[in-house]
This record gives C-alpha cells, sequence and structure tokens, in this order.
C-alpha cells in the first residue's frame, strides 16, 4: 500500500511538472521541429543534466546505491528503427505518450485521439510480435552505457555530456536572442 | 486569464529533481509507455499469448507504470485546473490534426514497443544514467522530426 502510494505521489510530481512547463500544448510541443519553441528540448536537456549529475554525484558520495537504478539495456537496431519512426508520430501529434496523457487531463482532444493510436499501435506490437520478435530481440547488447562504449570513465562522460547539453542550450538562447 | 507556464530550465531542473526523486525511491526511472504497452497487452491477451504479451500480463494490470501514470493524469489536471487552464474556453482541435493525432499515436506506439521505451523511460530516464540504447533512440527520434517537420508544416501553421 505505502508503495503504491509513493509510486502515485512521483506520478503526480511528474504530471505536475510537465503541465506547468506548458507540455500538454501540442502547438507549442510541435514548435520545437519549426524552431519556433525550444521548450521541449531546453526542458529535456535541463532535466537530463541535473538527474545525471545528481546520479553521479549521490553514487559518487556513497549516499545512495545507484549500482541498483535500472539502466535500459541496448538493442542497437530496434532502438535505432523504433525512434525514427517515433519521432514521425512525435511531429503529427504534437505530443508524445506521457505529454499525450497531461493533453488528455488538460482536457484536448489530441491527448485522446493520441492515447487511443498508442493503444492501438501497442496492441498491433502485441499482435503481430511472432514476426518481429527476430527484430525486436536483434542486435542486443546488454545493459551498455556510454562510459563502457567508449573507454571513458564515468565521471568523464558526465563532464563531456554536461558540456555538450550547455553548450547547446547556450546557443539555443544566443539564436533565439538574434532572432 | 490562466496563468503563464513556468521558465523551462526551472521545469527541467524540476523534472530532473523528479526523476532523481523516483530512481532513489524505486530504482527505475519516469516512464510512460509501459503503461499503455501493459493496457494493450491485456487487451490484445484475449485473443492471442506471445512472449511479449506475456511479459505484461505477468505483471498484472496494475503495474508499476499504470500506477504512476493515473498519478501522472491526476497531477497533469490538478496543475491545469490550479492554473486555470480547464476553464479557457479553445476551439476544439481541426478534425485533420486530431486524425494527425492518432496516426501520430500508432506510430509512437510501434516505436516505442520496438525501442522497449518512450521519451520519458527510455531517452530521459535512461539517457540519465548514459544508456547507449537510450542516447541512440533520443537522436534518432529527433532526426526523424526534424526531417520530417517540413513535409508536415500544413498541419502545423
Amino acid at each position: 500500500m505505502n508503495e503504491l502510494l509513493v509510486t502515485a505521489a512521483i506520478g503526480i510530481a511528474f504530471g505536475w511538472t510537465l503541465e506547468r512547463a506548458g507540455l500538454g500544448d501540442p502547438p507549442k510541443l510541435s514548435g520545437q521541429f519549426y524552431l519556433r519553441d525550444f521548450t521541449v528540448l531546453k526542458v529535456m536537456m535541463s532535466a537530463l543534466v541535473t538527474a545525471m549529475l545528481g546520479a553521479f554525484w549521490l553514487g559518487r558520495l556513497g549516499l545512495v546505491d545507484t549500482g541498483r537504478f535500472y539502466v535500459p539495456e541496448t538493442f542497437l537496431l530496434p532502438q535505432l528503427v523504433g525512434g525514427l519512426v517515433f519521432g514521425l508520430g512525435f511531429v503529427l501529434s504534437g505530443l508524445c505518450p506521457g505529454t499525450s496523457c497531461v493533453a488528455l487531463a488538460s482536457g484536448r482532444g489530441e491527448g485522446g485521439a493520441t492515447v487511443l493510436g498508442l493503444l492501438a499501435g501497442m496492441a498491433t506490437v502485441g499482435l503481430a510480435f511472432p514476426s518481429l520478435e527476430g527484430f525486436y530481440g536483434a542486435t542486443p547488447m546488454g545493459a551498455m552505457t556510454l562510459p563502457h562504449l567508449t573507454g571513458l570513465s564515468y565521471g568523464a562522460v558526465v563532464a563531456v555530456v554536461t558540456v555538450s547539453c550547455i553548450g547547446l542550450l547556450a546557443a539555443i538562447g544566443q539564436w533565439e536572442a538574434r532572432r | 486569464m490562466p496563468r503563464p507556464y513556468v521558465d523551462p530550465y526551472l521545469s527541467g531542473v524540476s523534472l530532473g529533481l523528479v526523476l532523481l526523486g523516483c530512481f532513489a525511491l524505486s530504482g527505475q526511472g519516469l516512464g510512460a509507455s509501459g503503461a499503455f504497452a501493459n493496457l494493450a497487452s491485456h487487451a490484445a491477451g484475449a485473443f492471442t499469448k506471445n512472449a511479449w504479451i506475456d511479459g505484461y500480463l505477468s505483471r498484472g494490470w496494475a503495474s508499476w507504470t499504470v500506477v504512476e501514470v493515473c498519478g501522472l493524469i491526476v497531477g497533469a489536471g490538478l496543475s491545469a485546473w490550479l492554473a486555470g487552464r480547464l476553464s479557457v474556453a479553445r476551439p476544439p482541435a481541426p478534425r485533420g490534426r486530431l486524425l494527425a493525432a492518432t496516426a501520430g499515436g500508432v506510430l509512437m506506439g510501434v516505436g516505442a514497443a520496438l525501442a522497449r521505451g518512450c521519451t520519458s523511460g527510455l531517452a530521459l530516464s535512461g539517457g540519465a544514467l548514459l544508456s547507449v540504447g537510450a542516447w541512440v533512440f533520443m537522436l534518432a527520434l529527433f532526426a526523424a522530426g526534424f526531417l520530417a517537420a517540413p513535409l508536415l508544416r500544413r498541419l502545423w501553421a
């Protein structure tokens, strides 16, 4: 019961943060792909860097056992193709799965339409899985991380990603100011 | 007048802290597509059984991600209501955009199922833990988005 409440509370905080940022608003999200509105990249990059630095330092200082954090497994080809298909869907809908729920909760028709589409797409994969199974399991690399792949230390990769993301955000800021 | 949206950097840092808290409390990242995969598996499971469907059936209806996404809907609705965004009279979305949203949902459902996650669970949560697949997925989705956008300009004009 307690665990259920913690999970629901995490979801509430997640939904609240997305809604306050304006990420339930399809024209705003799709504006990212037309370089009109950079909210998607700004929120995503700053969230990623915050959580990445937090996880790194909590582990380094021994405050949390970060070794038990679940690292998504890598299946190179299905994740590359899945990402391309997903990106096309993202521009069509102006929402992603999480933000479609935000749009739905804000009473937007696009939210409900995207949610129905997501369920249909997932069900299609479920029904067609026997013919997709080979591709789904192709190019497995296990819980591969960028430090493992590059041979660099965890701290070095964290530093490179931090500098790259802040550099990208700074470039976006300059570009917006000049426009 | 509804309350303006929060600054994106402040939102991003807040979201990062929510994600960090989620890692510390549950050992996993924030997710969204997993809830859709679970519900779709329960529906498809009425017709057929296979490894993918069984993987979700074994977790039951109320899996971690389903409970989390229920919370997400409550939190987003509460936030929209308190920000005065529920009472704003908005023109209904044009039919073309609703059709595009449904088609986009189908594509994202297929893409997220193949990739084993979406923008939340794979790109953001996995990206923060430097998963290679998460970064491949994230770069691919933005590349496809930017490439497809010029073809869909009329949808968002």
